[in-house]
């Protein structure tokens, strides 16, 4: 017998860990849901962890109202499928409330509105740790985050000022007030995540193949044609086959022109991409340091 | 199209993973030689290439800066260091790498004992104009601590000493002189040019002299499948699922991850502390049932007696039993501003136990640079290596840190910040 494990069994070994982890050592978890591969991939490794018990946490979808309909129509079916219960925090409810201004101008995105949203939920449903599907090879910030990652009575994050992470050993302690964010995927790549994902037969949403849809182009980047985009002047919609390779909201998330219409296909174009899967991402291009800048206000 | 596939469904059964800690200051070379591994293996991407690029030009700096990569944090990049472990990955047909990538001086010890604490390989960066210097020195000790099974020293810069085979000797000769003092396994030793790209992906044309593998060829086929402990069966129970469900009514499963040793359906295990034993009548994973498990599968195991077990206790064999003990040596790595506080309690966590402890004696301080034992200075500030005897309020159920790096590890935690004030190699 050879005892051995392939990476991607290590990985998922890890992760279920590390979700394990935090069933014992919180009172209170969240799972935070975007609908993206990312998010699916976390929730399918909490059902493994605690089967054949159901996930001990509900799921949270931070919803900016510019979601694309198939992501809600997926996070709903799954939600059932996994029979756990689903909180959804409402950007559009704290702009209503005066919590948060909405963004003007053609750019303009809820993209950093989602941060005072999930803020309020956490500490409106008392969640005291919110797992998240980031991973580090991501985004430079990303990179140094840790798999337990504290924040304080703000929400904030302190990269310079993290505790120290050794062997399988996670330090949870808290004050009353703060809460830790969870990374149990930090050391998937995407590739990575694509490949589990196949050899599992996980079902996604179908955004992620490639589909007829209409589009237009801005700053070099495809973006999907929705009621939330204002057109520029000299902007023209046009038919394009495409599909998203990360999941985000409609006014923020770009397209890629591409066949790939099932998962190996998908895998193969991942496999030589140049590009990275959040190039497409205007959110991550605002500066240099954009992910660290909002991951310290409290950001996924 | 189909041949890629092929690959990657290949990689997918047989690929297995390793990870390795780099250490090294700005001038050895080391964001170079990471750059180069990670653009020749093409985990780098054009845009992130780009955004570099073009950082690198708003600082009015020349050609690209790939310190930049790896430091992502503002401070790093305003102050052109790394502060912090950073974690890159790459990956070939044959394996996945995580590099733990750290920063070298000596205030930064702490980030490199984090770093090391789950390599298998630790890569060690001479330059070969200046030969064995303090920092590798430092290095390795701390990879000697740690137990990182493998050592690679690449010796770089050769094209700055001429690809001369006397300089490479030298050195090495030098660093066998030295690590003959330290309780390391596995050392093996390339002359490189990170800048060049001699010996690092390619062979070089340079150094025809050298009969050896290049750096990615150890990667990946240096031997690592007995890095795990297979011998000694340790079970820490993480977690206890009870489903509450009609169809699964008196399932009571303890969860956790192996950390040694491997557990078979039918075994006769014994619960520490209670000393109860009984046997597993399952091993369960969401695939369903398996006949045995090994490091590092997470898995739920069912006994055949209804015991009383909890998080915190450990699953072993009768006849193959941890120390079970409250008094204990411990070689210990300071991370904290504040200094030790010999009459102070700490938390310790130690697998999925928790008690708390006081620092009963100060053996010797450690010096990372030389090894010598400070007899005379007790003080253990930030950075320090000391051994220590500690004493716990509960057992705790250890083995050697050599023998088990899970069941022979633990980190300290201040009650009063909550901040993880050190990490301790049981010995």
């Amino acid at each position: 017998m050879n005892y051995h494990l392939n990476h991607l069994r290590e990985l998922e070994a890890e992760s279920i860990f590390v979700i394990r982890e935090v069933a014992a050592q919180f009172e209170n978890p969240v799972i935070l849901f975007s609908g993206g591969k990312d998010s699916i991939l976390l929730t399918w490794l909490a059902k493994k962890a605690f089967h054949p018990a159901r996930i001990p946490f509900p799921i949270m979808h931070i919803d900016t109202g510019h979601n694309f309909p198939e992501t809600i129509a997926y996070r709903d079916a799954w939600v059932q499928e996994l029979g756990v219960k689903l909180v959804v925090a409402s950007v559009q409810e704290a702009i209503d409330q005066g919590m948060v201004q909405e963004e003007k101008g053609y750019n303009a995105s809820r993209n950093g509105l989602q941060t005072a949203a999930l803020l309020h939920a956490i500490e409106k449903h008392k969640f005291d740790v919110a797992l998240g599907g980031g991973r580090r090879d991501e985004e430079k910030a990303r990179a140094k985050e840790r798999f337990f990652s504290h924040r304080d009575e703000f929400g904030q994050w302190d990269p310079k000022n993290q505790r120290p992470e050794l062997w399988n050993l996670f330090n949870g302690k808290k004050h009353i007030g703060e809460h830790f964010r969870v990374f149990p995927i930090s050391n998937w790549t995407e590739l990575d995540v694509w490949q589990y994902l196949a050899s599992e037969q996980v079902s996604l949403p179908n955004l992620y193949f490639s589909h007829r849809r209409l589009c237009f182009q801005r700053d070099g980047v495809i973006m999907a044609m929705s009621d939330f985009i204002n057109l520029k002047p000299h902007e023209q919609t046009l038919e394009m086959i495409v599909r998203f390779r990360t999941i985000g909201d409609m006014t923020c998330t770009g397209a890629v022109l591409s066949n790939a219409a099932n998962l190996d296909d998908v895998i193969a174009e991942v496999a030589t991409s140049r590009i990275t899967e959040r190039g497409g991402r205007s959110d991550d291009k605002r500066s240099e340091t954009s992910m660290e800048d909002r991951k310290k206000q409290g950001y996924f | 199209m189909h041949q890629i596939i092929e690959k990657f469904t290949k990689q997918k059964t047989d690929a297995d993973l390793l990870r390795f800690t780099t250490a090294g200051s700005v001038d050895d070379g080391k964001s170079t030689l990471i750059g180069r591994l990670l653009y020749d293996s093409k985990a780098i991407f054009e845009d992130q290439l780009d955004a570099v690029r073009a950082a690198t030009e708003r600082r009015g700096e020349e050609g690209i800066n790939l310190a930049l990569l790896t430091d992502g944090l503002r401070a790093e990049r305003e102050q052109g260091i790394t502060i912090d472990v950073a974690y890159r990955y790459f990956a070939t047909p044959k394996r996945k790498f995580i590099i733990a990538d750290t920063p070298g001086h000596i205030q930064y010890t702490r980030n490199m004992v984090t770093g090391a604490s789950t390599a298998n390989v630790a890569l060690i960066l001479i330059d070969a104009r200046h030969g064995v210097v303090e920092q590798t020195r430092r290095h390795a000790i701390i990879a000697s601590l740690l137990q990182i099974p493998h050592l690679v020293v690449c010796i770089n810069k050769m094209d700055l000493v001429e690809y001369s085979e006397a300089t490479y000797e030298t050195i090495k000769d030098e660093f066998y002189h030295f690590c003959s003092k330290l309780d390391i396994k596995d050392v093996h030793f390339i002359p490189i040019s990170a800048l060049n790209g001699d010996n690092v992906v390619e062979k070089s044309e340079q150094m025809l002299w050298y009969g050896g593998t290049t750096l990615m060829y150890y990667l990946e086929n240096v031997h690592i499948g007995s890095d795990h402990n297979l011998i000694d069966c340790r079970f820490p129970v993480q977690y206890v699922i009870r489903p509450n469900t009609d169809a699964f009514h008196d399932y009571r499963g303890y969860a956790g991850r192996i950390a040694g040793g491997v557990f078979k359906k039918g075994d006769t295990v014994m619960v520490m502390p209670s000393g109860f034993t009984s046997k597993i009548r399952q091993i369960n994973t969401f695939e369903g049932e398996i006949e045995e498990a090994f490091p590092p599968m997470s898995v739920t195991l069912l006994l055949e007696d209804d015991l009383d077990i909890s998080r915190g206790d450990m699953l072993v064999r009768e006849n193959n039993v941890p120390e079970s003990a409250q008094d204990v040596d411990v070689m210990l790595c300071w991370f904290n501003e504040k200094p030790l506080l010999p009459s102070k309690k700490y938390l310790v966590l130690h697998t999925s136990r928790e008690v708390r402890c006081m620092i009963k004696d100060i053996r010797y301080k450690l010096d990372i640079n030389t090894l010598h034992r400070n007899l005379e200075d007790r003080e253990i500030r930030m950075n320090d290596i000391a051994r220590v005897q500690m004493r716990t309020t509960q057992p705790l159920f250890c083995d050697p840190y050599r023998r088990n790096r899970i069941t022979g590890s633990i980190i300290l935690v201040d009650e009063g910040t909550h901040e993880t004030v050190a990490a301790g190699m049981i010995i």
